[in-house]
């Protein structure tokens, strides 16, 4: 079995340390371990966290291969810190049977970047009408726990009630896409200031908010847990505050750019800032960010949604929805959350790897940085500064909002049960 | 002078002064038994229409040969675009056929500036109205028009509409003509009033440079011009107001609120008018209704924004003193 010495780690950005990973497993953690025969890797203060979690990533297999593959969707989510990925059901065909979540399972498995767990649909097609065979998909090989129409939202009061009661059974999540269908038709940005100016049809921030008040109202009249997909909205903040104080089981994510983009940037009429739901205002930006430090919002998911060129290179209206995000996230996190002083590196590992992998039960995954836990790891210079150019991605996608925008922070190397997919910060 | 003409907020005062009174110079033109100019002989325009419009697109390709240009006319329908042809291929291949500027009306906003800016094309780009953001032409042609009536033909030049009271009424919601006029309006000093129900003023409206009001009659004693928006036939299924009949007498001119502006008060429509619905033919056959004049106006108004924009910096009278000199 090969072993790895990192040497001299910030462990979740604590005090320097050795780390010795034998085989698929972390053999010891310490100071002044012994190098004998080990490769060793000089982390000379780096930040060590347990490898990150992606509880919301669309890899576009089956359907989309030419946006995105498993394979490359891991290869970027590798680059990125990431040892375990939720590919969500929107492919062509949806992932709402048995069949198609073990094949994205298998795939994954093939890959060999990083672990892929599939989401499952909670509707036939994300038709929001007839529940998919949800147990089915949970006693398939892919073990499916996570179920979401993302992309549409499940926003049928009764078939919504039912999907969260009938997972309970087996220990399954809904993650909901708020988006309220009516308010919504036409929209193509934040409604405000900038959309009544632009012309351009509005994304009420309502629509988001009026869905996650009556799903967590839901979960907590049948006892179950709702997951919310990308909360965009201060409002919505405020409910999800209201819901756990009153302890209803509520889990919410953000995404690295409504920490970091507001709705100003669609002045440009680009369509890569392009994005649902849609970037909001600084106000959100602001509230989102708290939240993320206080618990409120209890990870960082990056809704990575790869699409080619031609989707993002039109006019506005024309264009499809949504960013890259697996290799930017890290750093986007560090900009808006370390360097702001809200959350040190022990809060980033928290809401990036432990909770997500709670949320999913991702074996095996955000485990502890000790000794006899599986080696997935990722570790990060968070001295680095760099430009963003998409052509570094590993990703099959470019569709970044960040090109040519400096970020800090670099993965260095990414380990998947002790062998290394990042070396150097190149894929291995 | 700028090199596109995308949005009425990115014209200054002087700009848009410059462009008023280049345009009366142009409508001298009119007047007169030959109505051409030479200015853009030789120059090739193309009317690249992705949306239905008739008066727009003619308004356009009169400005144009009376500047003697050569010109295309792209109309989306039958075209390679409805067989899924990109916004971006087709002007790159409109421009790879030597095409000087590129007229576009198009559906989605921000179409005209994403060809502006993208790096697409290299042609100057003059935006004849995208989406529900922009018109510029038309907020020109409607400021012409009201200095014409307001200030006066001479009196006008070099001047602007500081102090005038202007009242837009009806679909601010979906009116590119609302937002223009609203940019353009408050530029040349005028105060600008929009009045609708509740339903057709978008979110945000509170950061324009105007006020809104829900009460017409409260606020045409106070117009120096009101303008009447079109309101859509498809907007009546859509829970913005209860019927026809019900919006007409709330937001409707008809002859006796008419008589509520001031004497020298005006009446504007950018047409095509739905008489009955927004205005009573009463009100639109009156002297005060400038809706004729307003297209006359216009094929002046977009004279001078071609010129200005592709004729180089010699003035448009020495221009017109040649042509008269042969």
């Amino acid at each position: 079995m090969s072993k790895i010495l990192i040497r001299g780690a910030k462990v979740l950005g604590g005090e320097a340390q050795d780390v010795l990973i034998d085989g698929e497993t972390i053999a010891e953690v310490g100071t002044g371990l012994s190098a004998e025969g080990a490769t060793v890797i000089e982390a000379d203060g780096q930040i060590l966290l347990p490898g990150l979690v992606d509880l919301h990533t669309h890899l576009r297999e089956p359907g989309r291969e030419d946006s995105e593959t498993v394979l490359t969707g891991t290869r970027a989510a590798a680059s990125g810190g990431y040892t375990a990925v939720f590919a969500m059901a929107n492919t062509h065909p949806v992932a709402d049977t048995a069949g198609v979540v073990e094949q994205v399972w298998r795939l994954g498995k093939e890959s060999g970047y990083c672990d892929v767990q599939p989401i499952g649909a909670v509707t036939v097609g994300l038709e929001g009408k007839k529940l998919a065979e949800l147990g089915a998909m949970h006693d398939s090989a892919a073990g499916v726990t996570v179920f979401s129409d993302d992309g549409k939202c499940v926003d049928d009061a009764v078939i919504m009630r039912r999907a969260l009661e009938y997972v309970k059974a087996f220990g399954g999540v809904v993650a909901q896409h708020a988006q309220e269908p009516r308010l919504t038709e036409g929209a193509q940005m934040n409604e405000g200031i900038v959309s009544a100016e632009l012309g351009l049809g509005g994304w009420p921030a309502v629509a988001e908010e009026s869905i996650i008040a009556r799903d967590v109202l839901l979960a907590e009249h049948v006892g179950s847990r709702v997951h919310i997909c990308h909360l965009s909205t201060a409002g919505s903040v405020e409910i999800v505050r209201w819901a756990k104080s009153r302890g209803i089981d509520v889990t919410a994510e953000v995404t690295p750019h409504h920490l970091l983009l507001t709705d100003e940037l669609v002045r440009s009429y680009n369509p890569v800032y392009k994005v649902n739901p849609p970037l909001r205002t600084e106000k959100d930006v602001l509230a989102l960010r708290e939240a993320l430090a206080d618990g409120t919002i209890d990870i960082v998911a990056t809704d990575h949604a790869p699409h080619p060129h031609e989707d993002k290179d039109c006019e506005w209206a024309a264009a499809a929805m949504g960013m890259v995000g697996l290799e930017t996230a890290l750093s986007v996190v560090q900009q808006t959350m370390v360097e702001t002083g809200l959350l040190d590196w022990a809060g980033v590992a928290e809401r990036m790897s432990f909770a997500p992998a709670r949320i999913g039960a991702a074996d095996g995954h955000g485990r502890p940085v000790s000794a006899g836990e599986p080696a997935n790891l990722t570790l990060v210079d968070p001295a680095y500064r760099g430009v963003v150019d998409p052509a570094d991605f590993a990703s099959r996608s470019r569709n970044t909002p960040y090109e040519g925008r400096e970020l800090p922070g670099r993965v260095t190397h990414t380990f998947l049960r002790g062998r290394a997919t990042v070396v150097d910060g190149k894929l291995a | 002078m700028m090199r596109h003409l995308i949005s009425a907020a990115d014209l200054t005062r002087d700009d848009a002064v410059q462009i008023l009174d280049t345009a009366e110079e142009m409508a001298r033109v009119a007047d007169r038994p030959i109505k051409k100019l030479p200015t853009l002989r030789g120059r090739t325009i193309c009317n690249l229409f992705f949306e239905d419009s008739t008066r727009t697109r003619i308004s356009f390709e009169a400005a144009e040969k009376r500047l003697s240009a050569d010109v295309i006319n792209f109309a989306a329908k039958g075209s390679s675009v409805s067989k899924g042809e990109s916004l971006k291929d087709t002007a790159q291949t409109l421009e790879a056929m030597g095409v000087d500027a590129v007229v576009i009306r198009h559906g989605a906003s921000g179409a005209p500036y994403r060809l502006a800016t993208s790096g697409w094309i290299d042609a100057p780009v003059i935006n004849a109205g995208d989406g529900t953001h922009q018109h510029p032409t038309q907020a020109l042609l409607d400021a012409f028009t009201m200095r014409r009536r307001l200030v006066g033909r001479d009196a006008g030049l070099g001047q602007d509409l500081a102090g005038k009271r202007i009242t837009l009424v009806g679909d601010v919601l979906h009116s590119r003509v609302a937002r223009s006029n609203v940019d353009l309006l408050h530029t040349l000093g005028a105060e600008v009033t929009l009045v609708a129900p509740p339903t057709l003023v978008p979110v945000g409206v509170e950061t324009w440079p105007c006020d809104v009001s829900y009460d017409l009659d409260s606020v045409l004693p106070k117009s120096d011009a009101v303008m009447m928006l079109r309101v859509q036939r498809e907007r009546m299924n859509a829970a913005f107001f209860p019927t026809e009949r019900e919006y007409s007498r709330r937001y409707g001119l008809d002859g006796e609120r008419m008589a509520k502006m001031p004497e020298h008060a005006i009446v504007m429509h950018p047409g095509p008018m739905v008489r009955g619905m927004e205005i009573t033919a009463e009100v639109a056959d009156s002297d005060r209704c400038t809706v004729v004049e307003q297209v006359a106006n216009g094929v002046s108004v977009r004279m001078a924004v071609l010129y200005l924009l592709l004729g180089g910096n010699e003035s448009a009278v020495s221009h017109t003193r040649t042509e008269e000199s042969k």
